[in-house]
């Protein structure tokens, strides 16, 4: 009778841990499986159906894309490019607004940061595509400046709410102890706020230049077809059915993103993260 | 205390001074169009009336369908993955699981949508990893085999990228919640399951809804993994909408059908806060 309960109870833990294997087993192919695929077809020179793995490999695709005049090379650079200037710019009016809702006295400052939200709650589309016909009458369309605005406005959430938490994080007794010490107010700001909220506020930097990368509607309206940036450059070619070019500009998407993951947590300290949307 | 924190802070004036230029670039690149869009979803020539909504009815009344059931549909399993991978990494007993479990499902959650929807481009494909896989087991038959790219694709895609959202909100909360409850319930025999249901999800609802939302927003405003999975009909508002500005310059239509697309989303906004009204208080 023991034993064989004893049994019962050892074959039950047998089944479970053969089950824990198999779905954690499926998990890793659902997960890993579609980027080992993106992988493979980044090192492929030819590879056609019914063949289950490509027939050659190789980089030539790689050569071809990153000459200096190559199509990813140039798209790269765009997109760098545009990314600076879309931090430059959200950085530019997210600092300020930051530090006045969480320092300054301001009326309605719960709705204000709600309004920060907004374009985030609207199906982003609907609204990309007007944006794209009001800037096409200002000549905006097509134009880098037109595509930074845009990803400046899909980032602009996430600069004031992170650079708002990181404002409020920093211990007002230090300003107002450096003004009493004769530190104009400006001083006090540049000399001591700053530096002390500057992780969150770099965090927040990171977090809009990812957002530009990896924009694709506002540049798909706004931007195209003059601006190439890298998602465009995917879009088209994964169209085109170039697969290689399609999968190594998502590689080159999937590396900068894959490195944030790894380091946003020493630059967001669990102080800041615990201020943000108050 | 608030006083304290303001004391030396600007005053009202340099505050308000400080926050206009980022009140002003959502005015003007967000509410502007916002309004354009209405005013251009309702005008026909020369007048105001429903013209717009009638052809974008009569045309994609069936995407519409598709759009909402597809929106409906992920946001589901999202969820139903979410509560199981928080709910293991909470209750489950094999550590070493745990930590493996832990490590892997996050990885989607950095990957931008474009680069997913490529990523589904070549695994959903007829000549994917996927159906590859399945006949190298012997689960699948060669001649069987068949493209997953279409409504199916844009499923699998969306709740491939957004389950590690959720289930990281959802982990978070779960994390925090008080064990003793859990423990006091296992000492008199509970199953897990059943602790799961009855004891954790309502406690950790609030953070699961929010996830939930934000993911069916998100679904109704990404265009490329529907535009990169599946563009042929039936498919899903954001592609019309393009469709119809690209090809024809139809900004009438196009904006009815952004209106509808706003009413879709809006519905779930509006149960949301009845129901945080409901319960007495703003919802959290």
């Amino acid at each position: 009778m023991m034993t064989s309960r004893k049994n019962t109870f050892s074959l039950s833990l047998g089944i479970s841990a053969i089950a824990r294997v198999l779905i954690l087993g499926l998990l890793a192919f659902v997960i890993f499986g579609p980027i080992t695929n993106m992988l493979l077809w980044a090192v492929a020179e030819v590879w056609y159906y019914p063949h289950k793995l490509p027939l050659e490999w190789g980089f030539s695709f790689w050569e071809r894309v990153f000459r200096p005049q190559g199509n990813a090379m140039e798209s790269l650079i765009t997109s760098v490019a545009i990314a600076v200037l879309t931090v430059i710019v959200s950085m530019a009016v997210a600092i300020p607004a930051g530090y006045a809702l969480a320092r300054g006295r301001l009326p309605w400052r719960n709705i204000i940061l709600l309004l920060f939200l907004l374009p985030q709650a609207f199906p982003a589309v609907a609204v990309h595509m007007n944006i794209a016909r009001i800037f096409y009458g200002l000549g905006l369309t097509g134009t880098v400046g037109g595509v930074v605005l845009v990803h400046a406005l899909q980032g602009l959430v996430f600069a004031v709410w992170i650079a708002t938490a990181a404002f409020s994080a920093v211990d007002p007794e230090l300003e107002s102890a450096a003004r009493s010490v004769g530190a104009s107010r400006v001083r006090a700001f540049f000399d001591i706020t700053l530096p002390l909220a500057l992780p969150g506020v770099l965090a927040s930097a990171i977090f809009v230049f990812l957002i530009s990368m990896d924009e694709f509607t506002g540049t798909y309206f706004v931007g195209a077809p003059d601006v190439v940036t890298v998602p465009m450059l995917l879009f088209t070619s994964s169209m085109e059915g170039n697969y290689q070019i399609a999968s190594i500009s998502s590689l080159i998407l999937l590396v900068p993103s894959v490195l944030f993951m790894l380091v946003i947590e020493k630059f967001l300290k669990a102080d800041v993260l615990a201020k943000v949307g108050t | 205390m608030a006083t304290d924190t303001q004391a030396n802070g600007p005053n009202r004036i340099i505050s308000m001074v400080l926050v206009a230029p980022s009140l002003l670039m959502i005015a003007l690149l967000f509410l502007y169009p916002l309004g354009f869009s209405v005013v251009s979803a309702f005008a026909e020539s020369g007048s105001w009336g429903l013209a717009n909504f009638y052809k974008a009815y009569q045309f994609y009344s069936r995407d519409i369908l598709f759009t909402i059931v597809i929106v409906l549909i992920s946001t589901a399993l999202v969820g139903l993955f979410a509560i199981a991978i928080g709910g293991y990494l909470t209750l489950g007993e094999n550590p070493r699981a745990v930590a493996i479990l832990r490590w892997l499902y996050r990885w989607p959650l950095f990957i931008p949508f474009i680069v997913s929807a490529q990523l589904m481009r070549t695994f959903l494909a007829k000549n994917g990893m996927m159906n590859n896989v399945l006949i190298e087991l012997g689960l699948l038959d060669q001649l069987q085999s068949v493209s997953f790219l279409d409504w199916r694709g844009i499923v699998v895609t969306f709740v491939w990228k957004q389950t590690p959202f959720v289930a990281l909100l959802v982990a978070g909360a779960m994390a925090a919640l008080d064990r003793t409850t859990i423990e006091a319930a296992r000492n008199l025999g509970a199953s897990r399951l059943r602790i799961l249901i009855e004891i954790i999800i309502p406690q950790i609802a609030t953070t699961l809804m929010v996830g939930l939302i934000l993911t069916y927003v998100v679904i109704m405003s990404v265009l490329s993994v529907p535009l990169m999975i599946n563009a042929q009909s039936p498919t899903m508002l954001t592609v019309d909408m393009a469709f119809r500005i690209n090809s024809y310059g139809d900004y009438g239509v196009a904006n009815a059908l952004g209106i509808i697309s706003y009413l879709i989303t809006g519905i779930v906004a509006w149960f949301y806060l009845r129901q945080g009204l409901d319960n007495g208080g703003s919802p959290k």
